[in-house]
């Protein structure tokens, strides 16, 4: 048995250990089951949900780019409803952190998600998601509004029992600005990054080769920005941060820790390798062995700059 | 579903730039059904970055091969690996040819590339005792595979070979016309591009002959939870279906392609 203790806290949020699996990369659970021991990592993150069931955006939603890939989903969701109905059964079989992804187009819809929610005690916490690069209303138009992030985060607050994590937009000039306006707001912690906006052109039809025009960028493509961003919270703003954009490896999520993530999150890479975070679990252990590290909490924001 | 470390025995070449990749993995090989694909990461590198799907083309004991078209990029790390050399595979994935309905007479009708997921699918028909028929074609002559194809008639855009005109003007050339009743224990499967999809779907419900398409779509992961790969229901307008899950392949009546 390792003497390492790998538990974290994001807030008032303890987690077995900080491998979160992001929204919208493991849909509600069930697939990535098939690969995965839920009870073995820290948590993962449902696909965003609506109020009402959205079909998302038409094809094409997805496109490789070097080292990453564009995406435009849209927000293909069940909705709140079904998934209390149809999805919480089988996410509550798992002794791990379920934090349910809020996506909305007003203040008004994430207040009534929440309300709908928030009695549901399989639920460990909200993530709100306030920066889908991919959906006509709500989405980017929120993130790049500090007021309406500060006031989506308050009237969340004032109806969730669970802790409400705010995930960051990097398409931004000072996120940093971004996660204060959330913590003065109330917020838990701070989920960063979403997606960088992108986009791709065919050469020879000289259409973009996504049907939204632009998508979010993710994959290890985008691991340096989010590395910034991440420092940029921690050095500006007393806040936890879930840290997220491009870990591909368990060195990855080591260097989101030692910049100031408390917890981390795994996308794109559940798409290509499945199973991985759990196959990091171990390595995680070694790295801290190797380090003289006892708790693996005392790497957040372990840098030496 | 299997994730597996598959060992190459052989990549062969079996046409113009189309080449057999014959890889060892006893579990995929044994649950394979035809017309299920499988996802492979090509490469240990970040390119590519994403796994690349492929119908099984045909298995063969412990082993089952995948065929493709050496386009650059990708394709061509997989036309240069050598045996011995592993490669991480998930599969098999998505649903099979539907072959319980009452029919004696399956044909096949393949698209250039599309041609890949029928080796597998006559060898199970051949079992089954059905009769078949093959309709292969392409813009030229480089274009068409024949690959283990019985019965075969060849169309090219270009008339390099065979009739001239698209694949699916050519099978209804040859399918006696509705009204003579002839055609209700015929089962149709098709693989190709969306447009020659598009063709045969129209050709088999106005001809009221039933039919299996097998599709592609740029995809994520292959098992459901990217949801990138998006196609149209024609019953259920609120919501889509998944190539990787619904499909690949689908009922000529069940989706209206892009």
């Amino acid at each position: 048995m390792s003497k390492v203790d790998l538990s974290v806290s994001v807030g008032s949020l303890k987690l077995r250990n900080p491998i979160l699996l992001a929204s919208g990369t493991v849909g509600y659970g069930n697939e990535i089951a098939e690969f995965v021991d839920l009870n073995k990592i820290g948590g993962i993150v449902t696909k965003s949900l609506s109020l009402k069931p959205r079909k998302g955006n038409a094809p094409q939603r997805v496109v490789e780019t070097p080292s990453g890939m564009l995406n435009a989903i849209g927000l293909a969701n069940v909705g709140v409803e079904e998934f209390l109905k149809t999805k919480i059964p089988f996410l509550q079989k798992f002794d791990t952190a379920i934090i349910c992804n809020i996506a909305a187009s007003s203040i008004e819809e994430y207040v009534e998600c929440t309300k709908l929610l928030t009695t549901e005690e399989t639920i460990s916490a909200f993530e709100i998601n306030v920066s889908c690069p991919n959906v006509k209303e709500g989405g980017l138009e929120f993130g790049n509004d500090k007021k309406a992030v500060a006031r989506i985060t308050e009237e969340v607050k004032k109806v969730s029992t669970k802790p409400v994590f705010i995930k960051l937009s990097p398409n931004v000039s000072r996120i940093s600005e971004f996660a204060l306006a959330a913590k003065e707001a109330g917020a838990d912690a701070v989920s960063a990054i979403n997606t960088l906006v992108g986009t791709a052109f065919d050469i020879n039809t000289r259409k973009p080769k996504i049907k939204n025009v632009t998508g979010g960028l993710s994959g290890p493509a985008i691991k340096p920005v989010a590395l910034a961003k991440v420092l940029e919270i921690k050095r500006n703003v007393d806040i936890p941060i879930i840290g997220i954009g491009g870990i591909f490896s368990w060195k990855d999520a080591v260097e989101f820790m030692i910049a100031g993530a408390s917890a981390f999150q795994l996308g794109t890479v559940n798409f290509v390798h499945p199973n991985i975070s759990e196959t990091m679990i171990n390595d995680l252990i070694l790295y801290c062995e190797k380090m003289k590290i006892t708790s693996i909490k005392n790497l957040t924001g372990s840098y030496i700059l | 579903m299997f994730l597996e470390n598959a060992t190459v025995d052989s990549v062969t070449q079996i046409g113009t730039n189309v080449f057999l990749l014959k890889l060892i993995s006893e579990k995929i090989a044994y649950h394979a059904k035809p017309g299920q694909f499988v996802n492979i990461k090509v490469s240990d590198s970040d390119f590519p970055l994403l796994r690349r799907p492929f119908s099984i083309c045909e298995t063969d004991g412990d082993s089952f091969s995948i065929m493709f078209v050496s386009i650059g990029g990708g394709t061509s790390i997989l036309q240069n690996k050598q045996h011995g050399e592993t490669i991480d595979v998930m599969g098999p994935l998505g649903n099979g040819f539907y072959l319980n309905d009452d029919f004696d007479k399956a044909i096949i009708v393949a698209g250039g590339i599309g041609a890949a997921p029928f080796p597998f699918l006559i060898k199970e028909l051949v079992k089954s005792g059905k009769e078949i028929s093959c309709f292969t074609g392409g813009r030229t002559k480089d274009d068409c595979i024949t690959y283990e194809m019985k019965n075969v008639s060849i169309a090219t855009d270009d008339g390099s070979l065979g009739f001239k005109g698209n694949v699916v003007e050519l099978l209804a050339s040859k399918i006696d016309p509705p009204e003579r009743g002839k055609n209700d224990k015929i089962k149709i499967f098709g693989c190709g591009p969306n447009a020659m999809l598009k063709a045969l779907q129209k050709f088999c419900i106005s001809n009221n002959i039933d039919g299996d398409i097998s599709t592609e779509s740029s995809m994520a992961c292959g098992f459901g939870i990217c949801q990138g790969c998006p196609v149209e229901s024609t019953t259920n307008k609120d919501k889509y279906l998944l190539v990787c899950k619904d499909g690949p392949v689908f009922n000529v009546k069940d989706i209206e392609l892009p």
